[in-house]
């Protein structure tokens, strides 16, 4: 790999990216989830916990109900089966608690519901694979950063547990905190099993820009007829982060932000800035631009900004 | 940046052809012409990847996969030397990183995993820390002697060290037979599910509290091991006083010997994860951590399923066999069992070839 390829240099990536390197000796950049994202992600989780926990005791006490009902006035019969249903209970609160979190984060989106719809997942710090053990680790820490604290937030209002209240909310904050005070954003569970939480991208392909509108037909305008054509001095004004720019602007398609910026471009080369064309002048603009860039780089030339 | 994630959710836009490649004027999007059906075939494999795991792909896609992989990843070393399109570049670096998770995954499906772990890698595990163990051990034996000597000081201690809900006939002063009593049998199995249920959730809880506490460098999970092991001192104090020494160890054995060894094991494993923090050794504190957390991770599996059988022993043999010898029996057979699988059990490493 050359060095023009490794990401590390260069300037104006985001402070929240890290870097994964593949077996086939590939930089690609990986983007911590950011601690919104995992509040959301965490306060949708709970909710759903909630949901499910609540749906089940309706359930159960709807068939319990239904037990009674069928048995009619001797409980005998109604033990076994209320038995049976109170250690479905006991069972499944236990499996939430543990089994939840740990279940959807060893599935193959290592995510659950909360961070599937915040667009994040977790991922093993070292690059290498996310191992059950791993997972594992970073719920049973789940315990005491969240369930246990949160346990004594709800008694301490009422003052029947004293200090416990206020233990448990400083308790509380410390693990809360926790993310704050590292640059990776770890919790203490990330901690102990060595993942991080990462955004999942679901970019889609865009458009090729240099088969549509102006860029496609060598410059001439499909409006005016009028044709396009910048000579080298004229396209050497700018670099690749001007060029980005330009690229973001064309594909978000808003017409009147083309206006301004056909009017910079037409003072800083020296043409004079007409109306009407914008759109055909910055696609023409745009593909001579990349053009000239991207010959350069194969001869190992770059442009990084207009200032280079 | 969220906009994608919503529309993805309703629907599928329609997908346009692509435009032919002669159209293209520049050499870079003549490149991505060339190859974009490749990265959109790896695309969707690894999104049916990710909603279902394999079953939803076929055998050739399967066998297409690692191919695909590598040709968008070399298409994106490609295009970062020759293309400047940053939509394209995104694009890519998404779909090599969305592929790399599938194709590099954790995809050693749960079974696979739970064999390799009954069959060497929790007791191995459990060997790995067992220095921890020992320590824990001592603390917990330390535990209990200093729970006997202050009830046996002053029997206020009983009252503070035993909760209420224990202690109900069993306190201080209390008559043999009614001591006697509360180590006989249940005269049928009814509710003894129930009992052993909300053990086993009870149990696990404290086992894990134990291990997870070790983040404070092991300090709690010790003060929590001795706390319950004055409770165990102090109640021991109680029936030996009464002269039901053996009784009460029979009857404590049975599940004692599993639930005992249990605890041990989850504080060990906390111990361990506190200790390699505060003494990383060459290793960085974060890698010390990970590396002692996931050793844990592995034991404490092996608890929650320890705490199972304990609680299955606590409702039912302990209630339903009421010969001491019987419980002796059980409860041997039992430790030996565990210290057989955990240190004279040693299967070759399954390499699982990362």
């Amino acid at each position: 790999m050359s060095a023009a390829t490794s990401l590390r240099g260069l300037t104006n990536r985001p402070k929240q990216e890290r870097y994964l390197v593949t077996p086939e000796g590939i930089e690609i950049p990986i983007m911590l989830a950011s601690k919104g994202s995992r509040l959301g992600a965490i306060i949708l989780d709970f909710l759903f916990f909630f949901v499910v926990i609540y749906a089940v005791v309706y359930f159960l006490i709807f068939v319990g109900g239904g037990v009674f009902d069928a048995v009619g006035d001797s409980m005998e019969g109604a033990t076994g089966a209320f038995e049976f249903l109170y250690i479905l209970f006991i069972l499944f609160l236990f499996f939430m608690r543990y089994g939840y979190f740990m279940a959807m984060e060893l599935g193959p989106r290592s995510a659950t519901w909360g961070k599937r719809i915040v667009g994040i997942r977790v991922a093993a710090r070292d690059g290498g694979r996310l191992t059950p053990e791993a997972v594992i680790a970073r719920n049973l820490l789940r315990d005491i950063e969240l369930f246990m604290p949160l346990v004594f937030l709800i008694f301490a209002p009422s003052g029947e547990q004293g200090n416990y209240g206020i233990a448990g909310a400083i308790w509380f904050a410390i693990f809360m905190f926790f993310p704050f005070f590292n640059k990776d954003n770890l919790r203490a569970g990330d901690i102990i099993a060595g993942t991080w939480v990462v955004e999942a991208p679901r970019t889609k392909l865009a458009e090729t820009l240099s088969t549509s509108g102006a860029a496609a037909s060598a410059g001439s305008s499909t409006l005016t007829g009028a044709k396009y054509e910048f000579g080298e001095a004229e396209l050497s004004v700018y670099g690749e982060h001007e060029l980005q720019v330009l690229e973001r602007l064309l594909r978000e398609d808003k017409d009147d932000a083309l206006g301004p910026v056909h009017e910079t471009i037409c003072r800083k080369i020296g043409w004079d800035p007409g109306a009407g064309d914008e759109r055909a002048f910055l696609e023409a603009f745009y593909a001579q631009l990349r053009a000239k860039l991207e010959g350069d780089m194969r001869f190992g030339k770059r442009k990084a900004n207009k200032h280079a | 940046m969220k906009a994608p994630i919503l529309s993805s959710w309703f629907g599928k836009s329609a997908v346009t052809a692509p435009p032919d490649i002669e159209s293209a004027a520049l050499r870079s999007d003549r490149f991505r012409l060339e190859r974009e059906g490749d990265w959109q075939r790896l695309e969707d494999i690894v999104k049916r990847m990710e909603k279902g795991g394999l079953r939803r792909i076929s055998d050739d896609e399967l066998l297409a996969l690692p191919t695909l992989y590598r040709t968008a990843a070399s298409s994106l070393s490609v295009a970062r030397e020759t293309s400047l399109d940053a939509a394209t570049l995104r694009y890519l670096e998404a779909l090599v990183q969305r592929a790399w998770f599938q194709v590099y995954g954790p995809r050693k499906g749960f079974f696979a995993w739970f064999k390799e772990f009954i069959l060497g890698g929790w007791s191995r595990a459990v060997r790995e820390i067992w220095l921890d163990v020992c320590i824990a051990l001592f603390v917990m034996v330390a535990g209990t002697l200093v729970g006997w000597l202050l009830v046996s000081q002053n029997s206020e201690w009983y009252y503070r060290l035993v909760p209420g809900g224990f202690a109900d006939t069993r306190v201080p002063g209390a008559s043999r037979e009614v001591l006697m009593d509360t180590l006989g049998t249940e005269d049928s199995a009814d509710r003894l599910s129930i009992f052993a249920a909300s053990l086993f959730s009870n149990n696990a809880g404290v086992a894990i509290l134990a291990f997870a506490l070790g983040f404070a460098f092991g300090i709690p999970s010790l003060l929590l091991l001795v706390h319950n092991m004055a409770l165990l001192g102090a109640m021991m104090w109680l029936f030996v006083g009464a002269d039901l020494g053996v009784e009460f160890t029979a009857w404590l054995s049975v599940h004692g010997t599993t639930e005992l060894f249990a605890i041990l094991l989850a504080g060990a494993a906390g111990l361990h994860i506190g200790r390699s923090m505060a003494f990383p050794g060459d290793k960085s504190v974060l890698e010390a951590a990970s590396a002692s957390g996931r050793r844990g991770a592995v034991v404490m599996a092996g608890v929650v399923f320890m705490m199972v059988i304990a609680g299955l022993l606590e409702a039912f043999p302990r209630q339903l066999v009421g010969s001491v010898e019987g419980r002796f029996t059980i409860g041997g057979a039992f430790l030996v069992f565990w210290l057989t699988y955990f240190f004279l059990y040693r299967p070759a490493r399954a390499e699982d070839g990362i």
